[in-house]
């Protein structure tokens, strides 16, 4: 903890905490209303068909239900109609289309139709009542066929736009992206060794506990009331908005309690259907997404296809880099490839770099952002490089980052140079850390380390603050708090106003009652509505002096504030007692602010781990592991190492276990928590901890976003674990017990000796 | 429709009784029935724990048990942990120890804990893992659960 | 005078060139500029008068929050970047 902070750094318990240990935080599902009907959603049986026809009467005529909805049911409105839903601006169709298909449907999964009754079994049974005449086409699954001359088309109205310009091209290929800095040819014939590899990475979920959930309300003055578990209440109303073609100030938006997110729960899938059954039937609708369904068409993240070729001269400085990244977008563009390329190289200071990168549809479901959305996929493939390069060239793998560090001023590919960061702090710290210190003995053994690069996010926040006769405020805020954020903001407007973070009241509210406010993710939370309320505290000091002046009758220039002390010529009030007296000073105190930051600093992030091989079984048991980010300023430590750890072990599942198996039909047939298998307690040791602090200049108290970075090296050190520990590099994930145990055998069999 | 069973039961040391239709799950009657939230549902098919209780005094999932075997047993929610006003000292270690962060898995893992704790007090870490390890926690990476265990293993022992 | 660097893909717009010298004390004069040289060029930024939603601007190298009405000062670098949400 920092001397010139008195909150700052400090680990308040959360202020949310007796609600979340005793069961009474209410989450989405939580949510219940007199006269609430459930909702149901049929879902398609096949990855790629034409929608003939569909019958919905003998569902309308089951006892208990009232109302059956299908894409008929949408407002008319030109499909084409361009709509921005938080992720990039996409034709109507397509955005309705995921919701509920229109003329065909692209994913096994993708919603049909949707029932509302008077219990949910009620709903799925006369669900099962909807009569669905598909026409089945061939699908496509991943992103090299997709690409394909001859593959099978999702969209035929999409069209490719190649390196800036629409083709007028009717393909799979939404977009192809570049970039380039320096002469690349020239860059590897000056290489005394260059190392090219392919990689493949399996489609990974975010695996939220809390599956999606949505409660709407159409009422009869006409304005929609949804309640449910979201990334971003502002999303929600206005994505609902476009999707139903409405004015947004005809929704109001009332976030409940979040289990998780992640990037997954920005998207809309639920909320727009649960409104129109509301609109249809007079009632609030409640919609639950049943775990398969969860799997099967909410946004999982890209599976990729990635080249990567590096050329470095003896002493390990590195000439040129090239990478080619084809993303599997899902059945609608948006691929996170351009993150991914902004971030394959961001951590080495190049002078020639190419990129390419493609955003490719197949009959998978559309995907969305998960941590750091592109970047995994990115890393797992150079960072794998870089570790070949580091063996071959035989120099220590963090020496060989170390070498090439991006720094303040490094160019990065796609434009713009590095403000201040901690790239090589974060290296240094890794190298000095106890566990890379240490010495790993043993059979079957390796350490492996990797780095990743996020850029994180500013993006509006609003705060108000409400002074409270007491001495305590209320901090009002829109931020949804997926891990702990109302209690990091709290402490920033605590730490202005000189008080204890318990003396703060934060509360999470609804559209209707916060200025706009940006989604809970993209690592901005604690970072820009934290700047809010350190701006809205700023505007409570200074209207807090002007009382102070009143109180002795001085000139508010002359009361100065310092850690909740008020002072003025001999005068000196506590924050507690001077609210005691707004009453009489002129009356109720708010304080607010409303930012749209720049200068979110970038976060650095490592991963140093130990894994041990067990040859009979592939098994990989990971014996340590150390997660090394750069927070720019730790708010609240323990959840900024909560971030770290729980980024970790998501890595981890990605790395060795986590894939989506497809038959050959498209059908996933591991959409179940027991066979898409994340880590349990038992998968994984403590994961150690290093926080780095170089403040972010832009952030009034240096704080640089972490939720994300971290989930990027796990997949990559792991693999470079792996590789010293079984003598050969895997470059598929996951890097699951098959794939081991064929690496062993096709080494035992390609061996001299064998 | 189908028709309803009358059911009697103990939830949290009292008398509770309710009407379920044969297919509900007791996850579904604890919930939207007798309207205790604190139960979550996270898969419905026995795979992540968050819908973990004790029926007589064995750690289950809620979603596996039907509503009617409810008859004439002892049901253990995370309503029931609170010791009235005072939280238990596995919830408090959870507060301490930052064991949480989206909180949704959290009513699962401290009735599971509460279950370990009084079978073994004094549980290594590899223990703790083993017992908990039907909880699927997706934002902590279970490292300051293990923490908030081990706390309150020894507070309770003490 | 401020310095635009010129995105890969747009390159084949501005005769090759990556970086250009232009006019402007607003990034909007700046691209009105761009267009004068190298016309074509602002429709794939500009929609209706306003920044698409997929592009940001950064001047010295810290994305703006205000597009187009962000000043420009004569030794600002400006590129041109597409929008980031983040997971």
């Amino acid at each position: 903890m920092s001397e010139k902070y008195s909150v700052i750094g400090t680990r308040p318990i959360r202020h949310d905490g007796a609600d979340k240990v005793t069961g009474r935080a209410l989450y989405g599902a939580d949510f219940q209303m007199a006269g609430l009907l459930r909702g149901f959603i049929l879902r398609s049986p096949h990855a790629h068909a034409r929608i003939q026809r569909i019958d919905t009467s003998k569902a309308e005529a089951f006892p208990g239900v009232h109302a059956v909805i299908t894409t008929k049911d949408f407002p008319q409105v030109d499909g084409t109609k361009m709509v921005d839903l938080g992720e990039g601006l996409m034709p109507l169709a397509y955005a309705r289309g995921n919701v509920l298909a229109g003329d065909k449907v692209l994913y096994r999964g993708h919603a049909v139709a949707a029932v509302a009754a008077i219990n949910a079994h009620v709903a799925e049974e006369a669900a099962a009542l909807i009569e669905v005449e598909y026409e089945v086409l061939p699908c496509v699954l991943t992103a090299p066929e997709a690409m394909q001359p001859n593959a099978p088309i999702l969209h035929a109205d999409l069209t490719t736009k190649e390196l800036g310009e629409n083709t007028g091209k009717v393909s799979n290929i939404a977009d192809h992206i570049r970039f380039s800095i320096g002469d690349t040819n020239a860059g590897f014939e000056a290489a005394d060794l260059i190392v090219e590899r392919e990689f493949n990475t399996a489609t990974v979920h975010q695996g939220y506990i809390e599956p999606h959930n949505a409660t709407a309300l159409w009422n009869t003055d006409g304005r929609i009331s949804i309640w449910c578990s979201t990334q971003g209440s502002f999303v929600v109303r206005d994505a609902t908005a476009g999707i139903l073609d409405i004015p947004v100030s005809q929704i109001k938006v009332t976030p409940m309690e979040i289990g998780g997110g992640f990037g997954g729960k920005i998207p809309v899938y639920l909320e727009p259907v649960a409104a129109l059954l509301s609109k249809k039937t007079g009632r609030p609708v409640k919609i639950l997404m049943p775990r398969q369904a969860v799997f099967e068409a909410t946004g999982p993240t890209p599976g990729s296809y990635m080249k990567v070729k590096i050329g470095a001269k003896k002493d390990g400085t590195i000439t040129a880099a090239q990478a080619y990244l084809a993303f599997e977008a899902g059945a609608y563009p948006g691929a996170m490839v351009v993150p991914g390329a902004m971030t394959v190289f961001a951590a080495y200071d190049l002078a020639n770099v190419l990129i390419d990168g493609y955003d490719v549809v197949v009959n998978k479901p559309s995907t969305a952002a998960y941590r750091a959305p592109g970047a995994p996929n990115a890393a797992f493939a150079t960072e794998s490089v870089i570790d070949e390069l580091a063996e071959k060239l035989n120099l220590d793998p963090i020496d060989l980052r170390l070498k090439n560090a991006a720094k303040e001023g490094t160019r990065r590919a796609d434009g713009p140079k590095f403000p201040r960061i901690g790239c090589i702090e974060v290296l240094e710290a890794m190298k000095n850390s106890e566990h890379y210190r240490s010495t790993l003995t043993g059979p079957n053994r390796g350490r492996g380390v990797a780095l990743g690069f996020w850029f994180n996010i500013g993006f509006p926040s609003s705060c108000t603050l409400n002074v409270t006769a007491d001495g305590t405020v209320n901090l009002i805020e829109g931020s949804t708090d997926i891990g702990g954020s109302r209690t990091s903001i709290a402490m920033q407007a605590a730490e202005v106003l000189g008080l204890k973070a318990e003396d703060i009241h934060p509360s999470i509210v609804d559209t209707d009652s916060i200025g706009f406010t940006a989604v809970t993710g993209g690592s901005r939370t604690t970072f820009a509505t934290g700047w809010a309320a350190y701006e809205a505290a700023q505007d409570v000091v200074r209207q807090m002096k002007e009382r102070a002046a009143k109180l002795w009758e001085v000139s508010p220039d002359s009361v100065t504030a310092e850690k909740g002390l008020y002072k003025s010529n001999g005068h000196s009030i506590g924050f507690k007692d001077l609210a005691a007296r707004i009453a009489e000073t002129g009356g109720p105190i708010v304080g607010r602010a409303a930012v749209d930051p720049r200068g979110a600093g970038g976060s650095f992030a490592g991963a140093i781990v130990d894994v041990e091989i067990d040859p009979e079984t592939g098994k990989t048991t990971i014996l340590r592991f150390t997660s090394v980010q750069d927070a720019g300023r730790a708010i609240h430590p323990a959840y900024v190492e909560g971030q770290m750890q729980g980024g970790s072990v998501q890595g981890i599942g990605w790395a060795l276990n986590e894939e989506y198996f497809m038959s050959n039909d498209g059908r996933m047939m591991n959409s179940s928590f027991l066979d898409y298998r994340m880590p349990t307690a038992l998968d994984v040791p403590m994961i150690e901890t290093i926080i780095v602090e170089v403040p972010n200049p832009g952030h009034p108290f240096g704080v640089r976003g972490v939720g994300e970075a971290n989930i990027i090296p796990p997949q990559a050190a792991i693999a470079n674990a792996i590789t010293r520990a079984i003598g050969t590099r895997l470059t598929r994930l996951p890097m699951n017990p098959p794939a081991i145990m064929e690496a062993i055998w096709c080494q035992k069999s390609s061996s001299p000796h064998s | 429709m189908p028709s309803k069973t009358h059911v009697q039961t103990t939830i949290n040391g009292e008398p509770r009784d309710f009407l379920c239709e044969p297919r509900q799950s007791l996850l579904e009657v604890l919930r939207d029935t007798l309207n205790m939230t604190g139960t979550k549902e996270g898969c419905n098919d026995g795979n992540c724990g968050s819908c973990t209780i004790t029926l007589n005094g064995r750690l289950v999932n809620s979603c596996l048990v039907l509503g009617v075997e409810a008859e004439a047993s002892q049901i253990t929610t995370i309503e029931g942990i609170a010791q009235g006003n005072q939280l238990h000292p596995i919830q408090k270690a959870f507060l301490e120890n930052a064991a949480l962060q989206c909180g949704i898995c959290t009513p699962g893992f401290i009735v599971a804990t509460k279950t370990l704790l009084e079978k073994e007090p004094h549980p290594t870490e590899e223990r703790i893992r083993f017992f908990l390890s039907n909880n699927l926690c997706r934002c902590t990476g279970y490292d300051k659960i293990i923490k908030a265990v081990q706390q309150a293993a020894k507070e309770m022992s003490a | 005078m401020p310095k635009v660097f010129i995105p890969t893909l747009l390159r084949h717009l501005t005769d090759g060139q990556a970086e250009l010298e232009l006019e402007g004390s607003t990034v909007r004069q700046i691209i009105a500029g761009l267009e004068f040289q190298y016309p074509g060029f602002t429709e794939r930024l500009i929609d209706n008068g306003r920044l698409r939603p997929n592009v940001a601007i950064a001047i010295d190298n810290e994305i703006t929050p205000l597009g187009l009405m962000e000043s420009v000062s004569p030794t600002s670098e400006i590129h041109f970047l597409t929008a980031i949400r983040g997971g």
